[in-house]
């Protein structure tokens, strides 16, 4: 549980990736400041191309930058060698992806223990971790099944579950509904919001207003440049839907 | 529909249609059966649930004077010994078939110029060119009103609700959507 609400997590200074391909440099981030705090819930949202993706690979360590600064925790990190940055990520961020990413020969269970033992845990710990997720997500009756068996919705509870087994001080999302239909997503919305009422720090990353809607804060990007930033006032209900739903007559 | 002229005020435009909105809910409940108006608020109530504010009793009996005035319902006075007389409202046939109509007719697309739109045509008009400001704050007001559509279909029982409050929720995506596209062309 992260008591610490309120201090700065995670800070980039004019973090920028080009992308060179056959030698015409593609910008895709441009110069984007920055930052989250412990327990935050932001959503970052974009049209495609406006490079949502691309910034949160960065951040996760996926993609290296091409200029700026990122800083996690008051340790400036990309500078860092491959093998320092991937015990940092290990030990501090948990990743969810559109396409689940879940290895396919192991249990569900063996999926979310994994990534608790590469996060620093015993054997006991990492066996304790996973029945506690399992059981969060309501998965406990599938420990044992292989990922492909499961449902889209079902699997990405246990990306869930696995980016959360190390406790990460940082859990990012790239598009973790952008493959589930409605009632999937709501339920991967709804767990996202219960992590971060326990004190779990998000950045997710979604084209989908009703995705985003479920965080506290939503970064608008376009064209590689953050054009809005701005904490989400919950309008009172009575007050919004008058003019959205209407009796017609 | 109801707005009459192009600028026409948003109040009164509110107002016209608030006034016209309980009509047909009301002319639908009693070709079920006849009904005194407060029988006609719970039901309401009952369909509606949290998708739609509690309809004001004083509201509902001025809307079924009026269409007693307009032929659609009659009433006539139930005797009630221990308490005040009820005025019981039934459906006559010009109202069966205003019901039929309204029912048959495929309705009107929502929203497509509101108030937001007529802001954006006539910024640069007003000297303030289209700035990101503008649809900043407007994006802000729309997920604000998402994140509040996603907490009351949480809360929300039953499967009209949920339904109205998902449509809504779809309207609000296309709005952002075009903002984003109005973003592009624009700023």
């Amino acid at each position: 549980m992260i008591t610490d609400t309120g201090r700065l997590l995670l800070r980039t200074v004019s973090l920028t990736k080009i992308f060179r391909g056959d030698g015409v440099p593609v910008p895709a981030v441009r110069g984007v400041d920055l930052s989250l705090r412990q327990g935050e819930f932001a959503a970052i949202t974009g049209p495609s191309g406006s490079g949502k993706s691309t910034l949160l690979h960065m951040l996760g360590g996926l993609e290296p930058p091409t200029g700026g600064e990122i800083w996690l925790n008051g340790e400036r990190v990309d500078t860092l060698s491959q093998a320092r940055w991937a015990i940092v990520r290990r030990r501090h961020i948990g990743f969810v992806f559109q396409f689940f990413n879940l290895v396919s020969n192991m249990t569900v269970a063996d999926n979310v223990e994994l990534a608790a033992l590469m996060g620093g845990a015993t054997r006991k710990q990492a066996r304790a971790r996973r029945a506690e997720l399992l059981g969060e997500l309501g998965l406990t009756a599938k420990a044992d099944a292989a990922p492909a068996r499961l449902s889209g919705g079902e699997q990405q509870r246990v990306a869930l579950a696995r980016a959360m087994a190390n406790r990460p001080s940082l859990l990012l999302a790239d598009e973790p509904t952008g493959n589930l239909d409605s009632a999937a997503s709501m339920t991967v919305l709804r767990l996202l919001g219960q992590a971060h009422a326990d004190g779990q720090a998000i950045l997710l990353v979604t084209h989908d207003a009703r995705v985003a809607s479920g965080a506290d804060r939503v970064i608008s990007l376009f064209d590689g440049t953050v054009v809005d930033d701005a904490s989400i006032p919950l309008i009172h209900p009575q007050a919004s839907l008058p003019h959205v739903l209407k009796l017609r007559g | 529909m109801p707005v009459k002229g192009l600028l026409a005020g948003r109040i009164p435009a509110q107002r016209l249609e608030r006034a016209g909105a309980m009509r047909m809910p009301l002319l639908a409940l009693l070709a079920k059966e006849p009904a005194h108006g407060y029988e006609l608020k719970t039901q309401l109530e009952q369909i509606f649930g949290e998708a739609y504010p509690s309809p004001n009793i004083g509201q509902i009996y001025v809307t079924l004077q009026r269409l007693e005035r307009d032929g659609l319902v009659r009433s006539q006075d139930v005797v009630q010994t221990t308490r005040p007389n009820k005025r019981v409202y039934e459906l006559t046939e010009a109202g069966h078939e205003a019901l039929v109509a309204w029912m048959d007719r495929p309705s009107e697309g929502p929203r497509v110029r509101d108030d937001f739109f007529m802001k954006l045509a006539l910024s640069q008009l007003a000297g303030t060119a289209v700035g990101i400001g503008l649809i900043n704050r407007q994006r802000r007001h729309y997920l604000g009103q998402m994140r509040s559509l996603s907490v009351l279909a949480a809360a929300s029982d039953g499967r009209i609700p949920r339904l109205l409050i998902e449509g809504a929720m779809l309207h609000l995506q296309a709005d952002l959507d075009w903002l984003q596209r109005c973003q592009e062309e624009l700023v």
